[in-house]
């Protein structure tokens, strides 16, 4: 039974990198933008890019701290008593963030349009990082069973954790690039297309480099995960590795749509292989899921809320990427952009 | 040097662990009527455009979807902030009862997900989709802002009548009955009673701006629509919270004595006690100062035995099981207030309703629109006041008899440094939305150059095959 929410777990954790993700990277590519002017233009794909599906997308974090927190409680205790900094950063960054895109959609004068997104922009970075951080804390086995506390320091700022967060924030950046290069083609904005097709195409690269330094890293600092990469996960990371190298290619040669793809399959299979990876365990390798999971009739009701959600979610959120990709609904305008 | 530094920045956590909580919390709750009831009110006008092919309503509607998309998102990423703060400060509350306590958030999530996505649908909807069809995507808002709120609620409602599980003798949840849970004792009433209050404080609020602009002259159809809708929903459901408030504090006389005996400042377990406005308890816990009204909460608890009814005193707990006197202090004040300025909103409101049914039209008089002005910032003082009775009531307790805050409470010293960022972030955040709205607000009465081409209109590029605007 506890295998099962570890599963409805990984869902949400991969849908949130996938989803949120691009979120975080496309203000990732507003934080590099540039000026008012240069900036102009990718910053009208990122706001359309993202404007009608960011708050949907973030949900996913919120299914993901509930399910940790019903279902494994006590592991769930650990981890924000050992990591109260980063996620209060992420926290902070989280309000930052969101309130200063829709804040930013709305004004009009330049200079509060650069305050409201630069905060935006920032916050967009601290958070997978914080969250990267977190991951990595987790993964290296720093954070202790029974609702007790590790190092406050030390659990998130070593080696594997600094890998977690500069690899998410990599591959949001790099998510949001290959969406975008999609969007900016609907939008009929042929110079952004090559504009994120070569960013892409960079934080591909970028992102392959750092997997790859990443394996001693994990040698050397998580062990027990680096085991698991190389056994159980190893069918995973293989396909990781080719859908990275394909999402290149295709790339490189102009296939958008496939490149999206191999994308998402390339980013989804290292979220899961490191589920894999360090399964039986949720703190590695100190507490194992079963013997943190809550009683059965809670796991239960996770799986009955998880199988509605499936239900009546899913053909919701169909229905609105559906409409997205339409064109069907409208983004607000930028004001900045259309008057004067 | 260090060790020195450390010392003085390692601040006993638990006091600024409930500031933080109340105060993010307080900054939330303002938010959620407009996040659970805006979305309705707009389905008003929405519909009465379609219905009546009433412009203004339509513009009305248009309008009140964009502000709702930014005070969403605020309301959405503070709402956030909660979720990580039950972990990062009650992180001993949570690993224990995490396994029910977490259930009503499971089932929140899922109504959250889908007021996101239709919000989404809608406000972006307004150009491109069909008329009825456009409508239709805002009902799922409204539906999941009644669910959502019942979710929350409950998991409040949990903590005041705890239920649903078993503990083992080292105190651990090792059973759990989900239904019961989210089904405690104190859910059905404390649910029906938020979720009225955030239907007349998003009305009452919504309308406060229209009754400010009709007090400096607007008073075309517009800005006269604009006040009716939302006023309308709120003065309808003021009486009813007035009832069911009545009904929640007898519910509570009979269930939660010690939070009674707070709200009624009650020291000693007595009969025909009275009712004292304000006042305070001295160092002896002996009523001081108020004005009192001999044997009226006593009738109040229970009119059928009248001013013979025994209310129980706070001396019947040990002192470390009630709240403290400051805490009765504050508890009693907060209710006072919440029942004053309901007792005000309700006045207003039948006087609106009163005209309406006998006159067919709104109060003329001046005053009335003053009140009316001022009823959004009041109904919000309403709302909190309610909230304040029910949580420092429940003090020391997190969860009402099984744990006490303190020991629910995170151990990290710091904090107060978190709470002081918390502080200025939503100082910057909560003070950008306002200038924000009212910047919206000032560019669409400047005939609104953002708007384009207006709602339901054909794309530029393709001709819709369907005429377009209201059939």
């Amino acid at each position: 039974m506890s295998d099962v929410v570890a599963v409805i777990l990984m869902v949400g954790i991969t849908a949130y990198a996938l989803f949120g993700g691009a979120d975080f990277g496309a203000g990732f590519w507003d934080l590099t933008a540039g000026g008012a002017r240069r900036g102009e233009a990718p910053r009208r794909v990122i706001g359309h890019s993202i404007g009608p599906v960011w708050e949907a997308n973030h949900v996913w974090l919120i299914f993901c701290l509930v399910v940790l927190w019903t279902g494994f409680s006590e592991a769930f205790a650990s981890i924000t008593l050992t990591l109260f900094v980063p996620l209060s950063l992420a926290a902070f960054g989280i309000v930052l963030r969101g309130a200063s895109f829709a804040f930013r959609k709305e004004v009009t004068r330049t200079s509060s349009q650069r305050n409201f997104g630069a905060a935006f922009a920032a916050s967009s970075v601290l958070v997978p990082y914080c969250m990267g951080a977190v991951a990595g804390a987790i993964a290296s086995g720093r954070v202790p069973p029974n609702g007790t506390a590790g190092d406050a320091w030390d659990s998130w700022v070593n080696p594997t954790s600094v890998l977690g967060g500069v690899l998410a924030v990599t591959v949001c950046a790099y998510l949001a690039a290959v969406y975008m290069v999609w969007d900016a083609r609907r939008m009929g904005e042929h110079e952004m297309v090559e504009y994120f097709r070569r960013r892409a195409v960079g934080t591909a690269v970028v992102a392959g480099i750092i997997a790859l330094i990443g394996i001693f890293v994990l040698h050397d600092d998580a062990r027990y995960v680096f085991d698991g990469l190389m056994s159980r996960a190893l069918p995973l990371v293989i396909l990781s590795g080719i859908c990275g190298i394909g999402s290149l290619v295709l790339l490189l040669g102009r296939n958008q749509r496939g490149a999206r793809l191999l994308a998402i399959g390339a980013v989804a299979t290292v979220v899961m292989g490191w589920g894999v990876a360090q399964y039986p365990y949720i703190l590695p390798t100190d507490l194992e899921l079963s013997a943190a999971a809550s009683p059965d009739p809670t796991l239960w009701s996770i799986v009955v809320v998880f199988v509605i959600a499936a239900v009546v979610i899913l053909p919701s959120l169909g229905l609105l990427y559906y409409l997205d990709q339409r064109d069907l609904l409208e983004t607000v305008t930028e004001p900045g952009v259309t008057s004067v | 040097m260090s060790n020195a530094l450390i010392s003085v920045l390692a601040v006993n956590p638990v006091p600024w662990a409930r500031s933080q909580m109340a105060f993010t919390l307080a900054f939330h709750i303002v938010l959620v009527p407009l996040g659970v009831a805006w979305g309705f009110i707009t389905l008003v006008a929405n519909y009465r455009a379609l219905k009546h092919d009433d412009a203004d309503a339509l513009v009305l509607a248009q309008r009140w979807s964009k502000y709702m998309a930014v005070t969403f998102a605020v309301g959405a990423v503070s709402g956030t902030v909660l979720t990580f703060e039950f972990g990062l400060l009650w992180p001993r509350f949570m690993g224990r009862f995490g396994d029910a306590f977490g259930i009503p958030f499971a089932i929140e999530g899922l109504f959250f997900f889908l007021e996101a996505i239709f919000l989404a649908i809608y406000i972006y909807g307004w150009k491109r989709l069909k008329p009825w069809p456009h409508f239709w995507t805002g009902v799922p808002i409204v539906i999941a802002g009644i669910g959502g709120t019942a979710s929350v609620v409950a998991a409040n409602a949990w903590m005041n009548e705890p239920a649903g599980f078993t503990l083992n003798s080292a105190g651990k949840v090792v059973d759990v009955d989900p239904w019961a849970v989210v089904f405690n004792k104190a859910m059905p009433l404390q649910t029906i009673h938020m979720l009225v209050a955030a239907y007349l404080v998003g009305g009452f609020l919504v309308a406060s701006v229209y009754a400010w602009a009709m007090l400096r002259g607007r008073r075309d159809h517009y800005h006269r629509l604009g006040f009716v809708i939302p006023f309308t929903v709120a003065a309808l459901a003021m009486p009813v919270q007035m009832l069911v408030g009545d009904e929640l504090a007898r519910w509570v006389y009979n269930n939660e004595p010690v939070k009674f005996a707070a709200i009624e400042m009650v020291p000693k377990t007595a009969s025909d006690v009275p009712e004292t406005l304000f006042g305070h308890l001295d160092s002896d816990g002996q009523v001081k100062g108020g004005i009192a009204i001999p044997g009226f909460a006593s009738w109040l608890s229970d009119p059928a035995d009248g001013t013979s009814t025994v209310i129980q005193g706070l001396d019947t707990v040990p002192a470390d099981e009630r709240p403290t006197n400051g805490e009765v202090d504050v508890v009693h004040l907060a209710w006072d207030v919440m029942v004053g300025l309901g007792t005000l909103l309700t006045l207003l409101a039948l006087w609106y309703l009163g005209t309406w049914v006998f006159r067919r039209r709104l109060p003329k008089s001046r005053l009335f629109l003053w009140i009316a002005a001022g009823a959004g910032i009041l109904s919000v003082v309403t709302l909190e006041a309610g909230w304040v009775v029910t949580e420092v009531g429940r003090q020391p307790w997190i969860v009402r008899n099984f744990m006490k805050v303190e020991h629910g409470a995170t151990a990290n010293t710091g904090v107060w440094v978190t709470f002081l960022a918390v502080l200025l972030i939503y100082a910057v955040v909560g003070v950008s939305l306002i200038l924000v709205l009212r910047l919206m607000s000032r560019r669409f009465r400047k005939g609104a150059p953002d708007e384009g081409g207006g709602p339901y209109e054909p794309r530029d590029e393709t001709p819709s095959p369907e005429p377009a605007g209201v059939s």
